[in-house]
């Protein structure tokens, strides 16, 4: 499902790659924890995944396809089709209300829109299940407090059914009790549509209800500091 | 790509603050901008088409501009006046179909008063050849009658009965001809030109009212009452000036020549044309100072509009990577900052269309009043919409730079903003 190979990158006017990784590979469906200390190029890790930077050299396959080697717009476009994305906080359009910013992914990708069906319905029962009170549905994102905007980002991430999760450190602004209860959430919606997960962390206590464990400092051969 | 333009909107909605500040700056401006230009044309208009069907104004040599500055626009004084065979000499010469003289000098509460004869109300063209007309009564027949331009009536209250005196000089506390007052027989109909400020008398009744005065002041111990002046010759002695028809036009030049070659005195012979012209000219400096300036404006404004665009920049870098996660490319972060800048001065320039429509609206009796310019309410004329579009164009310019580094940020940004 997600293969990388050979892959180097580095960021304009940086002189030392800060990723150089020999490969690695996620079977479809898998929901693998990937642990990195902050600097250790996770952010570029997912910003190559999801095609928003250009390796200089090497492989990232989603779903058997190079990625690498699509022109810039097609990249947009299967980034859209087939990645659900959660980041740390402020993952929301501020002003757009909760249903809104969940029904984002179908506006910017018709494979999305046709696999949510009726993409309201969707949305709503979404938001539903991940226990999002209705009198928050149509309140701008900005109005809702940091856990009530992590569920509706899950619930963007999710709808439409794509075949890729990305969650980058999306608990990291939830209280300790909370911070489980939402990677449980996620990882039995994950699960329910089929997904391929792949969860990023520091915080490696977090690990221990994923099919596999990875260390970026294990796959990623580039020295360590200087990007945040 | 409708998608996102969608996203643009709701997103400027969500700062409308901010962006309503650039807008109305650039509303303000445009609106500048647009009224220079109104009012350089209006002015233009009001100034070329205070006079026409004239084809020669003839004067004591000075300049062509002071001429007609004195002649037409009642401005400044004649430094010498012309004889008055010098006048019917002119008169009677083969080419010319007709001849009116003016005589200036006195004045009524800051009005202008012209001698001149019965005949200019018949002669004298504005605009595109319009004739005069009287909103009331009839041309002067008699020594003490008056006819007002349309704006002395309105300024000062006067209708066609009413009795004036006249002042000497054109200081409005200067010594009175109080001892024969005028009747008012006519008002004209308002046309914009500079007779709407004038008191027009007979020439004869200018010989009249000086007749026991000598140097600008009465003579002491002399007084005529107004009904012993028939028994005087009121044929003046000198004129200020006078306005020449001609049988046909062919001869103006022919004519000119002749004029300024007179014999009995030295004499000047302008095409009013030919003099307003120049008069326009020696006032280009100043219009394209202004136009200048105003401009500058727009410029100020548009920069606004970018600082602000910029400054949101930052905040919206994380707005902008979500964009982006979602599947939004790097030309529609560019496009979305870009319609947004743009939509802001578009969105300004109507505003400042509408604002100086209001502006004309409210203004244009104080225009007309102070300035004798007449300012029109009408749809943008082809020169001003050239602007609007300039505006536009500028504004795009202006909105390129933010969407540009919008679409650094994008690719350098990746999924979240690097500081």
């Amino acid at each position: 499902m997600i293969a990388l190979s050979d892959l180097v990158f580095r960021w304009p006017r940086q002189t030392s790659p800060c990723l150089d990784m020999p490969g690695f590979a996620l079977a479809a469906g898998e929901r693998v924890f990937l642990h990195g200390p902050s600097g250790s190029g996770k952010s570029t890790l997912l910003a190559v995944l999801g095609g928003v930077a250009v390796p200089e050299r090497g492989r990232v396959e989603l779903l058997g396809q190079d990625i690498v080697a699509l022109a810039g717009h097609r990249r947009d476009a299967f980034r859209a089709d087939h990645i659900g994305f959660i980041f740390q906080q402020f993952n929301l359009l501020p002003w757009l209300s909760a249903r809104d910013n969940v029904l984002l992914p179908c506006t910017f990708s018709a494979r999305r829109h046709g696999r949510a069906g009726d993409p309201p319905a969707e949305a709503t029962r979404l938001l539903e299940r991940l226990d999002l009170a209705e009198s928050l549905w149509d309140k701008p994102a900005a109005e809702l407090s940091v856990g009530q905007q992590q569920r509706v980002a899950a619930a963007r991430a999710l709808i439409g059914k794509p075949e890729i999760l990305i969650a980058d450190e999306p608990t990291s602004a939830l209280d300790a009790e909370r911070q489980q209860a939402f990677i449980d959430l996620l990882l039995t919606e994950a699960a329910a549509v089929g997904a391929t997960l792949l969860f990023v962390s520091h915080d490696q206590r977090l690990a221990a209800h994923f099919d596999r464990v990875l260390s970026l400092a294990d796959i990623n051969r580039a020295a360590m500091g200087g990007e945040a | 790509m409708k998608a996102v333009l969608l996203l643009a909107l709701k997103s400027a909605w969500a700062r409308r603050l901010t962006l309503g500040i650039a807008l109305i700056a650039i509303a303000l401006a445009s609106a500048l901008l647009l009224a220079v230009e109104r009012v350089r044309h209006d002015a233009r208009q009001s100034f070329t088409q205070s006079i026409s069907g004239v084809d020669l104004v003839v004067g004591a040599r000075t300049g062509g501009v002071q001429l007609m500055l004195y002649a037409v626009f009642h401005s400044g004084s004649a430094t010498s006046n012309i004889r008055w065979d010098s006048f019917e000499a002119i008169a009677t010469h083969p080419a010319v179909a007709w001849a009116v003289p003016l005589s200036m000098g006195d004045s009524h509460r800051g009005h202008p008063v012209v001698g001149t004869h019965a005949d200019f109300f018949a002669h004298f063209r504005y605009a595109d050849g319009r004739p005069l007309a009287f909103a009331t009564g009839a041309p002067f027949a008699e020594v003490f009658e008056a006819v007002l331009g349309s704006e002395v009536a309105q300024a000062l209250g006067y209708r066609t009965g009413d009795r004036i005196t006249l002042t000497h000089g054109m200081v409005e506390l200067g010594p009175d001809h109080d001892d024969k007052p005028f009747t008012v027989v006519g008002v004209l109909a308002p046309t914009g030109t500079p007779v709407d400020r004038a008191v027009h008398v007979s020439l004869e009744a200018i010989t009249a009212i000086h007749l026991d005065w000598a140097g600008g002041a009465p003579l002491p111990g002399l007084v005529i009452p107004a009904e012993h002046v028939q028994k005087f010759d009121l044929q003046p002695k000198e004129i200020t000036a006078m306005l020449v028809g001609l049988k046909s036009r062919a001869d103006v030049f022919r004519l000119q020549r002749h004029i300024n070659g007179y014999r009995g005195e030295p004499l000047l012979a302008v095409m009013p044309g030919v003099a307003l012209d120049e008069l326009w000219r020696t006032l280009a400096t100043v219009e394209r100072t202004l136009f200048a300036l105003s401009a500058l404006v727009v410029l100020v404004g548009l920069a606004g509009l970018t600082a602000t665009l910029l400054a949101g920049l930052n905040e919206r870098r994380r707005e902008l990577a979500i964009l982006r996660a979602l599947g939004a490319s790097p030309q529609a972060i560019f496009l979305m900052l870009t319609v947004e800048g743009l939509l802001v001065t578009a969105l300004g320039v109507l505003a400042g269309t509408a604002l100086l429509a209001v502006g004309i609206v409210t203004l244009a009796p104080l225009a007309q009043a102070h300035f004798g310019v007449h300012l029109s309410l009408r749809p943008p004329s082809g020169n001003e919409l050239a602007l609007l579009m300039s505006i536009l164009a500028t504004g795009l310019l202006a909105s390129l730079a933010p969407g540009w580094r919008a679409w650094r940020m994008a690719l350098t940004d990746g999924l979240t903003p690097r500081n």
